[in-house]
């Protein structure tokens, strides 16, 4: 197994005339990987640098070896941005059919997605009048097409209720144990504990990184958003 | 560009179309309400319509593509399905000429109902090809399609793009030559008026109404398959890959 799939060195971004990342040094591994920090600290504008989407104003983002964004990842990065990124006036089947098409994968892989998810039951219905979770679900489903290596998703459970936020924290799991890296954001801190690797993200930058169990015994508490606090406050000394 | 994608994005496009109704109507059934709307008001003096008949012909299919394309395209921008498509393997040219194709097709079928409509209902005054007449609409929706293409790259709302419309539409259809013939107008504003694509798709259809050559027909259709080309690289550049 390769350890590092991301590699981020001295990474700038400058959005809105001001820097929000500015100097970010990191590398990701394989499992599944929390992105966590307050709403605006920058977690979509990182996501968006690794997928290749962002304009960056300096250092490298490498993925599986490669520039991110370039040529060779573009099937190979499965990417959710914030919202749920599909076209809620198709079914969901016709959703996952065009992106496999534009993926060059046969029509057989819309419907392997859809059993992944477990919406085999909605593949008739328009995405645009499923609930929240089913519609997150869906964008989770195009992300999965053709089994990418590595899987960026930006605050697919921000919303959902608890056992709907559970199962797809499963479904993760399940993902990455069949050997995709799995990145995922979220503001919500007591999504903290459902990852392996943690990254704790404020104004952008990364003030913890490591297994949730690491962070917290380094900081003394019983958890994240004690950690989080603690950080803050050893910052401020 | 992959023919393949490029393909796959017409397709869709013609699918959320198909679903759709309201808009679909908008598209096929409304331009042909409207020349009938316009055939009734000038009912006492037909030769008035005759005059304007053939530019309405023209306007209809650039103003609803135009209206169409730059909604769509700024909710794939916000909605992030742009985004999405832009981290697999597709191009840009996949992209916009995907809108061209899906939206060209439907300008086939409503230039030719329309058409239908003027020349075999309302007994509009053709001397030119009916055919013709289905290519220059054709044109001209897909001219309409990259400018709304390249405009909703300045949009960050639906309210925003719909505001292109009086600032961008408009005076193109001021200016055509269906108000004042364009020899008529002053001279500083008809030498807007030439470079207006507007005005050459309106040409085109004047001819195809006046005479049974077709020379000038062709050469208009040049010019508005030239404006349109040249919309289209303007919104290749505003696409990008990467954004603020
Ligand atoms: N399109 C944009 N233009 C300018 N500034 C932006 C844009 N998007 C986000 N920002 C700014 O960048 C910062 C980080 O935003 P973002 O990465 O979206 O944070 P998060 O995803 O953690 O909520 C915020 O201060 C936000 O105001
Ligand atoms: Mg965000």
């Amino acid at each position: 197994m390769m350890n590092s799939v991301v590699e981020v060195a001295a990474l700038r971004v400058v959005r809105g005339g001001r820097p929000v990342i500015d100097g970010l040094d990191l590398v990701i591994g394989a499992g599944v990987t929390g992105l966590l920090g307050p709403s605006g600290c920058g977690k979509s504008t990182l996501l968006r640098s690794i997928v290749g989407v962002q304009r960056v104003a300096g250092g490298t983002v490498t993925v599986l070896g490669e520039p991110a964004g370039s040529g060779p990842l573009r099937d190979r990065v499965g990417y959710q941005t914030q919202s749920s990124s599909v076209y809620d006036d198709l079914s969901v089947l016709e959703n996952l059919r065009f992106f496999a098409r534009v993926l060059g994968l046969p029509p057989s892989a819309a419907h392997d997605a859809l059993l992944a998810v477990d919406l085999a039951r909605h593949g008739d219905d328009v995405a645009g009048r499923l609930s929240g979770g089913q519609r997150s679900r869906v964008g989770l489903a195009v992300a999965l097409l053709g089994t990418p290596a590595l899987l960026v998703l930006d605050e697919p459970t921000v919303g959902l209720d608890p056992v709907l936020r559970r199962d797809l924290w499963a479904l993760f799991h399940r993902i990455a144990e069949q050997g995709t890296a799995v990145l995922v954001s979220s503001h919500v801190m007591d999504e903290a504990e459902r990852c392996d690797t943690l990254l704790l993200m404020r104004e952008g930058r990364i003030i913890a990184h490591g297994p949730p169990a690491d962070i917290k015994a380094a900081q003394g508490v019983a958890d994240i958003e004690s950690a989080f606090l603690a950080l803050v406050e050893e910052g401020r000394r | 560009m992959t023919p393949r994608v490029t393909l796959a994005i017409a397709v869709r496009v013609l699918t959320q179309l198909r679903r759709d109704h309201r808009t679909l109507a908008m598209l096929l059934v409304l331009p042909c309400l409207l020349q009938a709307l316009l055939w009734w008001i000038f009912q006492d003096t037909p030769l008035v319509f005759d005059r304007i008949g053939p530019a309405l012909l023209a306007i209809f299919p650039f103003f609803v593509m135009f209206l169409v394309t730059s909604i769509t395209t700024l909710r794939e921008r916000s909605g992030g399905t742009l985004e999405r498509l832009f981290t697999m393997p597709m191009g840009r040219l996949d992209f916009l000429v995907g809108y061209a194709l899906a939206f060209g097709a439907v300008a086939a079928v409503q230039a030719a109902l329309a058409a239908g409509v003027a020349v075999g209902l309302l007994d509009l005054d053709l001397r030119g090809p009916d055919a013709l007449l289905v290519v220059v609409g054709v044109v001209d929706a897909v001219l309409g399609t990259a400018l709304g293409l390249f405009v909703s790259a300045f949009a960050r709302t639906e309210f925003q793009a719909v505001q292109f419309l009086p600032a961008v539409v408009v005076p193109q259809i001021l200016l055509c030559g269906l108000i004042v013939p364009r020899e008529r107008l002053p001279r500083v504003l008809e030498s807007v008026a030439d470079v207006l694509p507007l005005t050459w798709a309106v040409d085109a259809m004047e001819h195809l109404a006046t005479t049974t050559r077709t020379g000038e027909v062709w050469r208009d259709v040049g010019i508005v398959v030239g404006f349109a080309l040249a919309a289209l690289a303007l919104g290749a550049a505003t696409l990008r890959r990467r954004t603020d």
